[in-house]
């Protein structure tokens, strides 16, 4: 039944038509061509030539593909893990302590400079940061200098022990206000009543937080920990803006392999093995995070 | 009635204080949330845990303060690296080799900011990413809109199957399209024209649209289609006269947020808009970063260019953008 009485269900197909055909064209046609493209010898000037599993058996041995994925972790460490835990504590004292004991207009003004990075394009917050870690003449190095600690000095984002760990600064940067707004909104629906009926059961601050806050926003944290994880799984701009992968494979995450691959080694074929595998692994993920969180509620309905 | 898009808290209104009113000096309260609405459930039970008697006005502990200050220290780290890139572009390259990064300018210097306005053609950058996000709002609202009525209000056939495939269009990496995308625009002539990008994003961002919009459209007050329907209205007109007249603030809202997260976008810019005319403000800063020519402060002074713009809109959207980014996590 449509929400319109009288109305035939069949005619509203007209409108899903225009939608669905940008769809099919734009998004569907491209997924699937990028699929056949990975089982393909292409190097973008004479037609794909057809060979099989090729593409595949040299990805399971590619040491770099390995370790872009490697880099992945580490994205997903600086995206996900460190800003998860903190935006919680961070929301938590913003909310419980903060915003009752000092103002919730003060907990209003820190929230919003804590998303501030979260507002600009990636990889102009990269380049924010790439400033200040720049080699010669860069705002940390002559900051190190000055008080006496030049020894320290370094290429940050220029040398192979440095470069991951720089660039994982900048996305901690650029991730944490964003599960401080979320949780700090989820934060709203716990009832004061259950704080104070566990305070006078002596629980302790740790002990309430991690017993009521958590359980109750528990729907919020899935969603953070989902949608980044998948923007971790995806970041470009950044290494490209700042280290085009290197110095030598150090920096590589399989979204800017795959775009080298294309456009630059002109290898078509491997390319969109890369991509195609970079999206098995979104894909799964996000099916198994629905149905752990599925899962989750279940558990939780049936107590 | 603007919060068609946020999520249904309970409470509304509490944003923090909770303070119990007796015994309060109102210091550091400052009238926010007025209390909690709808939460004073009649107490349950031996009702010891109402009736508080050792509550106190909300004293300030010196733990207090010191994770007060640890708090600010964090927003402060955030903060500075805007601060220092402020503060640089404005200073010549000699005076930033004599005072360091931290001091101020000794005289407000803009050449930098000037050369590297006039070597990128900034106002035709600005104008790109205008055109390009401004574009892709509208067209990616409105066929939201027409997704979002034929499974929301329609109901059609199939629809749990159209929100299927469009969630998970919402997770794909962009480079699982990448390459066959430009072999078709290449092909149809528009490789290096603004509108590839535009017709992709419309795309993209309708993805999301539909898929929020559906959830709006669902929970759309029945009374009102049927009153307009019994007075003869057709599909066409309901969705004129009444559907769209009455989401609009949440249509604005999607409205905003289509328009900031394409003029964000890089990969596909970056991609398909290679001459210099056709850049957006992301793309061309990020094309000189590391050019022999800029000099420390010139460097500087881009970056502060690329965010200029969207500091902007967060300061006029800045209610809007809070609500909607909450909008985002609701399942």
């Amino acid at each position: 039944m449509s929400l319109l009485p009288g109305v035939r269900k069949r005619g509203f197909w007209l409108y899903l038509i225009p939608g669905l055909v940008l769809f099919t064209i734009i998004i569907l046609v491209p997924l699937i061509w990028n699929i056949y493209l990975s089982f393909t010898s292409y190097r973008g000037i004479r037609p794909p030539e057809f060979i099989g599993l090729d593409n595949w058996a040299k990805l399971m041995g590619d040491d770099k593909f390995w370790v872009s994925f490697q880099n992945s972790v580490a994205m997903i460490v600086a995206m996900v893990v460190v800003p998860t835990l903190a935006g919680l504590v961070l929301a938590a004292l913003l909310f419980d302590l903060v915003g009752k004991k000092f103002g919730g207009r003060l907990a209003s003004f820190l929230r919003a400079t804590y998303y501030l990075p979260q507002i600009l394009p990636v990889a102009i917050a990269a380049i924010v940061i790439g400033w200040i870690l720049r080699p010669e003449n860069g705002a940390l190095n002559t900051v190190l200098e000055t008080i006496g600690l030049g020894s320290l000095q370094h290429n940050w984002l220029g040398s192979p022990d440095t470069a991951l760990a720089s660039v994982m600064v900048v996305m901690v940067w650029v991730q944490i206000g964003y599960p401080v707004v979320i949780f700090m909104a989820a934060l709203q629906r716990v009832d004061p009543e259950l704080y104070e009926a566990a305070e006078l059961d002596g629980a302790n601050w740790f002990q309430r937080f991690t017993s009521i806050t958590v359980s109750i926003i528990r729907p919020e944290i899935y969603v953070v920990v989902l949608t980044a994880t998948i923007a971790a799984l995806k970041v470009f701009g950044p290494i490209y803006a700042l280290t085009r992968g290197g110095p030598g494979n150090s920096t590589i995450v399989p979204s800017y392999y795959s775009y080298s691959e294309f456009f630059q080694s002109q290898q078509v074929g491997y390319g969109a093995t890369i991509a195609t595998a970079l999206t098995v692994v979104v894909v799964a993920i996000t099916i198994i995070f629905i149905l752990a969180q599925n899962r989750a509620e279940r558990l939780e309905n049936e107590r | 009635m603007t919060s068609t898009m946020q999520r249904p808290s309970t409470g509304s209104g509490n944003d923090g204080s909770g303070n119990d009113g007796s015994g309060n000096d109102g210091s550091g309260n400052d009238g926010s949330g007025s209390g909690r609405s709808g939460n004073d459930r009649p107490s349950t039970g031996s009702g010891n845990a109402r009736l508080k008697p050792h509550r106190q006005k909300p004293r300030r502990t010196v733990g207090d303060w010191i994770l007060l200050i640890a708090v600010i220290v964090v927003a402060v780290l955030v903060a500075v690296p805007f601060l220092i890139i402020l503060v640089n572009s404005f200073k010549s390259p000699s005076d930033y080799a004599n005072g360091g990064p931290l001091s101020l300018p000794t005289n407000i210097y803009l050449d930098g900011i000037a050369s590297f306005w006039q070597r990128v053609n900034f106002p035709e950058k600005l104008w790109n990413s205008f055109f390009i996000s401004g574009t892709v709002a509208v067209f990616a609202v409105i066929v939201s809109v027409f997704n979002a009525y034929a499974i929301g209000i329609g109901r059609v056939k199939g629809r749990v199957w159209v929100l299927v495939l469009f969630m998970i269009a919402n997770t794909l990496p962009q480079e699982a399209m990448l390459y066959p995308l430009y072999f078709m625009f290449k092909q149809v002539g528009l490789y290096d024209n603004v509108w590839s990008v535009i017709i992709i994003f419309t795309v993209v961002q309708s993805a999301f649209g539909t898929y929020l919009l559906s959830a709006v459209f669902g929970t759309f007050p029945k009374e009102i289609i049927e009153a307009a329907s019994l007075d003869g209205a057709n599909r066409w007109q309901i969705l004129r006269r009444v559907v769209v007249p009455i989401s609009r603030p949440t249509l604005s809202v999607l409205l905003i947020f289509f328009f900031i997260w394409t003029w964000n976008e890089f990969l596909i810019p970056l991609t398909f808009l290679v001459s210099n005319a056709n850049q957006t403000v992301p793309v061309a800063i990020t094309a000189l970063q590391g050019d022999r020519l800029m000099d420390v402060t010139t460097t500087s002074a881009s970056a502060l260019l690329g965010l200029i713009p969207t500091l902007i809109f967060f300061l006029i959207f800045q209610r809007t953008l809070t609500r909607g980014i909450t909008a985002g996590s609701t399942k």
